[in-house]
């Protein structure tokens, strides 16, 4: 059953708003999800005010100069700063997304910009979830080539078609925006597989060197692993690559239909 | 290694943080609709036992449906009604893999209530202009 309210030691508490900088003409007020293993206290919102002139243009950006310019606690996860390991996604302004992809003035719409971990994940600290079950999750759709045919001696051959059908799926950084954007997976994310393990699925599902399709199917076939997709879109308008998780999903549950025709 | 003692990890903000979407905020209308349809049934069924019943008990359900409060709940099911229609379209499409780029899904969300808001007005003038 859903539980739509914060178990007790979740919900948020009042923060600390810490010093504006001094000489600074041009401040932006972000309010940051903080918490710490290392005490007992409940979760709380800082309020920092970064200085735009002294600051890149991105969020990232933002939350590199808190840590360096006001509070070397702040714990986030970040690598490539390009939009392309993944490691720096978490709720930005109400919506998931990459922090060194999603601009600073597009998080505005309540005149500061708040920032969370990624919805509905249990926090190691401040930004950074736990994506154990995730990356779990993922295995579990056996992300590989597989095949009974004996192998060719040279690569598997896929013709120009056929490799057109992976765009849009192989593109996936699995950064988490989508699942993690899911309410159905915020409620039955124990036994719904989410839109990027599935997005997954569908990518080795239409692969046409791939020849367990008929396995991976029966391993779909699910009332919760597939079917708790009601196309409430929120990965689709989340994932930070352009691509569309939803329809990878209608996709699957396509074929489920035309396989028994 | 000394023994360090941690706190139970806490579970992110999800409900309460996330921006809502048309999509969004439609799945779960026709979530509600669709459990509204249950109790407009059950009014439907009372109605028809009325009817079977007899003069005197047709005559009381139909002086419930007809009051200002009947019409009211009235209004809302046949709102509850079409929504529900018009929201199990907009998943035939999705289910047959169409309609799934930005632009038209959110349209699709968004003309859903401008379409079944439409329709139940339309409905009520239609009934009162034939009455």
């Amino acid at each position: 059953m859903a539980e739509f309210n914060l178990p007790q030691n979740s919900r948020l508490v009042a923060g600390k708003t810490w010093p504006k900088p001094a000489g600074a003409s041009k401040l932006t007020e972000f309010k940051v999800y903080r918490w710490s293993p290392d005490d007992t206290e409940n979760p709380r919102t800082d309020t920092y005010f970064v200085d735009r002139e002294d600051c890149g243009p991105m969020v990232l950006d933002a939350l590199i100069w808190i840590k360096s310019k006001i509070d070397p606690t702040l714990t986030f996860r970040r690598s490539c700063r390009e939009g392309i390991c993944g490691s720096c996604a978490m709720n930005m302004d109400g919506k998931n997304g990459l922090a060194c992809t999603t601009g600073i003035d597009e998080c505005g719409s309540k005149g500061k910009v708040a920032i969370y971990p990624l919805p509905h994940m249990p926090v190691i600290k401040d930004l950074v979830p736990d994506l154990t079950q995730f990356y779990a999750q993922h295995a579990s759709i056996e992300p590989w080539l597989k095949t009974t045919t004996p192998a060719p001696e040279k690569e598997w051959a896929q013709g120009k078609e056929d490799r057109e059908k992976l765009d849009g799926l192989y593109e996936c950084i699995l950064c988490a925006c989508c699942t993690t954007s899911c309410p159905s997976y915020w409620w039955n994310g124990d036994r719904y597989l989410g839109p990027a393990a599935l997005l997954q699925a569908y990518r080795w599902l239409i692969d046409s060197r791939d020849e367990a399709t008929g396995d991976r199917l029966d391993n779909l076939e699910d009332p919760f692993r597939l079917y708790r997709c009601h196309t409430i879109m929120n990965c689709a308008n989340a994932c930070p690559k352009g691509l569309n998780p939803a329809k990878a999903i209608a996709e699957v549950k396509k074929m489920m239909v035309t396989r028994q025709v | 290694m000394a023994e360090v003692k941690q706190a139970a990890r806490p579970l992110s903000p999800h409900l309460q943080i996330y921006r809502w979407s048309w999509t969004m905020a439609m799945s779960i209308a026709h979530r509600v609709t669709g459990v509204a349809l249950y109790a407009g049934t059950v009014l439907i069924a009372a109605w028809l036992v009325a009817a079977a019943s007899g003069p005197a008990a047709f005559d009381m359900a139909q002086a419930v449906a007809g009051s200002l409060f009947g019409r009211l709940v009235l209004f809302l099911y046949s709102f509850a009604l079409l929504h529900h229609m018009i929201g199990g379209l907009r998943h035939f499409v999705w289910d047959m893999g169409r309609g799934y780029d930005p632009q038209t899904r959110m349209n699709m969300a968004k003309y859903s209530v401008v379409a079944s808001g439409g329709l139940t007005l339309l409905v009520w003038i239609v009934a009162y202009a034939v009455r």
